[in-house]
């Protein structure tokens, strides 16, 4: 094992959770101070209970999302019509798995316990995005979700690289540096489809038009409608509003699109060159509002899994920590 | 769901090149000293991103307290006498 020679000189964890919201006004000044600064705050510094709270909602969502994403993707790799595109497929999911657990890390620097995060996600008490409530019907989606679904994310996660608070923003500087090859491979993919057979080229244009506009329903209901929004702009968890990143996300795919020789299911799709963006078709939200209640095509089976994956784990985990403890007993015995 | 058995929590720091100090690139858990630094080679350095790891267990850190860290760190607050930039130097002397 290796040996610290010195103590770091700051502990990331052991934030007094809960810590009380009638602290001293000036503990509140201070907090106001550090985020209109434009200042991180750290796990142990005073914070609001609401701030925490709001904090441990969103990173156990974002958590649950790429965990609950491995199901769609795990599901073509052991069809992934080649070595090499298998390699990359794997590797994507395994980034994935770390991405939660990165996530889960932070999560717990507020306070959180790992296993009530799983339990609330087993129980369905958090939710994770609804895009992950979709099927992936044919080999095509794989690269649909890699350059519409992770191009969404990056989207949405690039700004919250400097979001507020330390641990969340650091969990998403590596999460960006990592998905970006995620994005890429996707594009990759449905490029090689595009430009081969014709029913190769069918198969990608299906997977775009079945992907699109839930990925744009990832960036969450209209602004008039977000019922989180306001308050996480102010304390900078958030930057940009739903409307404006969901519109910077379409003006970056229509040319993705071109070059992919594909084309977007949105007949409204067009260039406003007075706004100098696109204008785009209305999103159905009923479809959204349908899937985050329950009522998607996966949403029991990404559930049902998660859950048997996790139960059919159990003995590994208690194996693992029963020998931990038979090796430091030996050790003791030895010593 | 065994909820009782919930592994330890543990630090990593990764020294990413042969020349540099080992810095904290996040936590998980693991049952054991092991386990933590296999888990944290596959979680931190998927990417070629270290050449060497410490596992700390989170309980063993002893950290200053953020509430008082202006009296904690208010020893060195009023010595500017400690930075190069505090002396007048004239101009045109070289190599100082």
């Amino acid at each position: 094992m290796a040996t610290a020679h010195q103590p770091p000189s700051t502990a990331p964890h052991h934030p007094a959770a809960g810590a009380a919201d009638t602290a001293a006004p000036a503990l509140e000044s201070a907090f106001d101070a550090a985020v209109a600064a434009d200042e991180r705050i750290e796990p142990r510094d005073w914070m609001p209970d609401a701030y925490r709270a709001t904090l441990v909602r969103q990173i156990a969502q974002h958590a649950h999302s790429e965990i609950i994403g491995m199901q769609p993707e795990a599901n073509w790799i052991t069809r992934a019509p080649s070595l090499r595109r298998k390699a990359i497929l794997m590797a994507k999911v395994q980034d994935e798995a770390g991405h939660g657990l990165y996530l889960y890390s932070a999560a717990e620097t507020l306070g959180a316990s790992r296993d009530d995060l799983l339990d609330k996600l087993h129980s369905g008490r958090q939710k994770y995005s609804s895009i992950f409530n979709y099927p992936t019907l044919t080999w095509a989606d794989v690269g649909a979700i890699g350059w519409l679904v992770d191009g969404a994310a990056i989207t949405n996660q690039v700004p919250l690289c400097r979001c507020s608070y330390g641990p969340y923003a650091r969990a998403m500087v590596r999460v960006c540096k990592e998905e970006s090859f995620h994005q890429r491979q996707g594009y990759e993919l449905l490029l090689a489809l595009s430009r081969g057979t014709p029913a190769q080229h069918a198969m990608a244009q299906d997977a775009v038009d079945r992907w699109w506009w839930p990925s744009l329903m990832m960036f969450g209901p209209p602004d008039a409608e977000s019922s989180h929004s306001e308050q996480s702009m102010i304390w900078k968890i958030k930057r940009h509003s739903n409307d404006e990143l969901r519109q910077r996300f379409v003006d970056i795919c229509v040319p993705q699109a071109e070059s992919l020789g594909l084309t977007l299911p949105d007949p409204d799709l067009k260039w406003n060159e007075e706004r100098g963006q696109h204008d785009f078709g209305a999103i159905d939200w009923s479809e959204f509002w349908s899937v985050l209640k329950g009522n998607g095509p996966c949403n029991e089976q990404r559930i049902t899994q998660r859950r048997r994956a996790h139960e059919e784990g159990a003995w590994v985990r208690e194996a693992a920590a029963a020998h931990a403890v038979k090796h430091s007993e030996r050790k003791e015995a030895t010593a | 769901m065994s909820s009782s058995t919930e592994w330890p929590l543990w630090e990593v720091f990764v020294r990413s090149r042969r020349g540099l100090s080992h810095t904290h690139a996040g936590s998980l858990h693991a049952p054991d000293a092991e386990m933590a630094l296999r888990n944290a080679r596959d979680l931190y350095t998927r990417r070629n991103e270290g050449v060497s790891i410490w596992v700390v267990p989170s309980t063993q850190i002893t950290a200053s307290s953020p509430d008082e860290k202006d009296s904690f760190f208010d020893p060195s607050a009023d010595k500017p006498y400690r930075h190069p930039t505090f002396y007048d130097i004239p101009e045109g002397v070289k190599h100082l």
